[in-house]
């Protein structure tokens, strides 16, 4: 079969899955161009609080940045995003996060689909020791959103070539994604989660465990996978917070001091805190 | 304050430090080497000793008949009735083999008379022989009404003699075989009519009261039945219980309760696990004694806390960063568990699951409370048959006061060590293949 016809199916099953999302979640009265909409959100480790009160918008199609020094809870509230805390004992989330004006933490909502609409990328690498082929591919067939083979070979070969990394790749699909350099790695992670097509991906630092060639790849990458997706990513460098957000909030001690459009954050800050962090004066 | 003085990484009492560094690291490192030539030497000792003396026990001494199988020696069998191969089996079954074994000793010596001599030369062949001749004529009736050659077992005390080289420096009152039946064994030497061979008899043959027919097989048959119980029983709900203790259940004080208990059972005596199986299958459940099944049972409750722990061990050795980046594409529990977790956990609980197959293979213990101590001549053909096991078969021939059963003994071990080489083998094979698959 020619690539023409793979290319026409997919265009089907893609706009099949979003007509479908689309009518599952009816729009409810969004505020502004909120994707995710957190209100009030607190965090309790035990009887430790991580997060205080957190208020955000995460806007449709921008990348927004959590910048904070260690330990302020960026993570921690990224984690909130797609319910990955819920697999930690003894974390307690309270407060309201909406996604397309739905409350994730609704009891009703189903997890495994909540986490395929909102993807993540993890601070490490972490490729299945599986084939790279099997690594992109392990959504859609847990989703059902392509079973056979050739589709299974479509989703991979669109991922890949997303993610940047379908022409290193393409002649050795059946080896190891292990084996593959840092870099390679996190962009096979970054194909991994855009295989299920999420609305959302998060990334928490994805790149601070890649040498600068690979981070400049994959900042990239995020700026063309804007057009596609939401992103939130948590960083430590600043830089980075610059160079590929829209949006910029500052964490510190667990509070949200500062949001707002990444430049404004970076050149004219409101808050003192801000300013000495992004001045390198703590953290 | 002051500053620190400079360091002088050359004066002599710094060689003498980075002398003694390196003392103490030549000892360390010699202790090591020590220590493991050591044990390696004992485990040579051992093997080569049990080896040695077991060697003798795959060889038997074999004594060269030449019956003629007269027809008219078996009443109610007709010449007719072999011409026209209607003879009655149960008729050659009621044969006098005995008698016909007798009478081809005593045509090899002629000069022997009176009947204590004749019993006395009788004595040189097992009472095999007779059963041999009669398996052999039940195979093929057409063997009636002519002479046949065969090698028959020898006689446990010829046996004995011949492995010790004819040689013989003990008084005649103080062993079982007299002058003159060393001398009779001596002439059957000279004569080329007496053989040692390498016999796969201890490998087939069942338990016997007579040490030179008594075998291993079926030990080996009730030993492979049982450790399939086991397997069948401990290592699914091991690995089930690994899995949900490990994955699945909330951490508070109850699985912390729970987990002190399993780690407690592993350390319980085996005997226990004996009387356990004792009370509930056969006093409760009333099944059959000295039966494979309960055996298995039995072997499987004291397997279970050792396969549950290493499972558990293997399974939390998997990094967190695959569970995650499993949980963060949408996979269940389930699916995380089934996909990714526990096929990277497989070859530690294959390994922890080898380790308490090796432990059940060698107990003797629970099973002495369950009678599989019992003396089985029959190789077991179900789980519900009478067996015994290597071990209790070890037991029992370590235990009997013929001597000829120490080097049956020995040779059972080897048997045993062969079996646990087998299951080791399977296992390591298993765990690079799956190893091999990431």
């Amino acid at each position: 079969m020619s690539e023409a016809a793979f290319a026409s199916k997919e265009e089907v099953s893609v706009s099949e899955t979003t007509s479908e999302n689309t009518v599952e979640q009816p729009q409810h009265s969004v505020i502004g161009e909120g994707k995710f909409s957190a209100r009030d959100v607190h965090v309790f480790y035990g009887d430790n609080e991580a997060i205080k009160g957190v208020d955000l918008e995460v806007e449709s199609h921008k990348v927004t940045a959590l910048i904070g020094p260690s330990g302020c809870g960026k993570s921690t509230f990224l984690r909130c995003l797609n319910r990955m805390n819920d697999t930690i004992d003894g974390c307690r989330v309270t407060g309201d996060i909406l996604l397309d004006g739905d409350n994730i933490y609704d009891p009703k909502v189903d997890v495994v689909q909540l986490r395929a609409r909102v993807g993540m990328v993890f601070q490490k690498p972490n490729p299945f020791p599986k084939s790279i082929f099997e690594n992109v591919v392990y959504g859609p067939k847990i989703h059902g959103l392509a079973t056979r083979q050739d589709e299974l070979e479509h989703v991979a070969e669109v991922s890949l070539k997303r993610a940047g990394l379908w022409d290193e790749v393409s002649d050795r699909l059946d080896t190891p994604g292990t084996s593959l350099s840092g870099g390679q790695q996190q962009r096979l992670c970054i194909a991994r989660a855009i295989a299920v097509s999420p609305e959302v991906i998060l990334m928490d630092e994805p790149c601070s465990a890649l040498d600068p060639i690979a981070t400049a790849r994959i900042e990239e990458l995020i700026d063309e996978l804007r057009e596609k997706f939401s992103i939130v990513i948590v960083t430590h460098s600043m830089q980075q917070a610059a160079r590929v957000s829209q949006k910029t909030a500052f964490f510190h001690l667990g509070e949200l001091v500062e949001k707002g459009e990444t430049e404004q954050i970076f050149t004219n800050p409101r808050e003192d805190r801000t300013r000495d962090y992004i001045t390198g004066r703590f953290g | 304050m002051s500053e620190l003085p400079p360091t002088d990484w050359f004066s002599d009492a710094m060689r003498q430090r980075t002398a003694r560094r390196y003392r103490r690291d030549r000892i360390f490192r010699g202790v090591g080497l020590a220590g493991i030539v050591l044990a390696l030497g004992m485990l040579a000792v051992l093997l080569v000793g049990i080896a040695s003396s077991g060697y003798q026990g795959f060889r038997q001494t074999q004594i060269y008949l030449s019956v003629e199988l007269d027809v008219s020696a078996f009443p109610g069998i007709t010449a007719e009735d072999v011409a026209n191969d209607t003879v009655d089996v149960e008729k050659i079954r009621k044969g006098p083999y005995g008698k016909l074994v007798r009478e081809s000793l005593m045509a090899m010596f002629p000069d022997v008379s009176g009947r204590s001599n004749i019993r006395e030369l009788n004595k040189l062949v097992s009472v095999g022989a007779k059963n041999q001749l009669r398996h052999m004529l039940m195979a093929d009736s057409s063997l009636l009404g002519q002479r046949v050659e065969l090698w028959v077992p020898s006689g446990v005390d010829v046996d004995g003699l011949v492995k010790e080289g004819l040689q013989t420096d003990v008084p005649e009152a103080d062993r079982r075989l007299s002058d003159q039946q060393v001398e009779w064994v001596r002439q059957l030497d000279e004569r080329g009519l007496l053989q040692t061979v390498l016999s796969d008899d201890f490998i087939s043959a069942g338990d016997s009261r007579e040490p030179e027919l008594a075998g291993i097989w079926g030990a080996v048959v009730g030993s492979a039945l049982t450790l399939l119980v086991t397997l069948i029983v401990s290592m699914p709900l091991g690995v089930a219980a690994a899995i949900y203790l490990e994955e699945f259940a909330k951490k508070g004080r109850l699985s912390d309760w729970i987990e002190v208990n399993i780690n407690n059972l592993a350390a319980v005596p085996s005997i226990v696990y004996g009387l356990l199986g004792l009370a509930i299958f056969l006093n409760f459940f009333e099944m059959p004694r000295s039966a494979p099944v309960v055996g298995g049972l039995t072997l499987a409750m004291m397997t279970l806390p050792t396969i549950i722990i290493a499972g558990r061990v293997a399974l939390a050795a998997v990094p967190p960063s695959i569970r995650d980046a499993a949980t963060g594409l949408g996979a269940s529990k389930m699916q995380v568990t089934f996909h990714h977790t526990l096929p990277l956990a497989m070859p530690g609980i294959l390994t922890g699951s080898i380790i308490g197959m090796a432990r059940a293979l060698g107990e003797t213990a629970p099973l002495l409370m369950i009678g599989m101590v019992a003396f089985v001549v029959d190789i077991p053909q179900a789980f519900d048959d009478s067996a015994t096991v290597l071990p209790v078969q070890v037991f029992l021939w370590a235990d009997r006061p013929e001597r000829a059963f120490v080097e049956k003994a020995s040779a059972a071990i080897l048997v045993l060590l062969a079996f646990l080489l087998i299951m080791n083998g399977v296992a390591i094979y298993l765990r690079n293949k799956f190893e091999k698959k990431w």
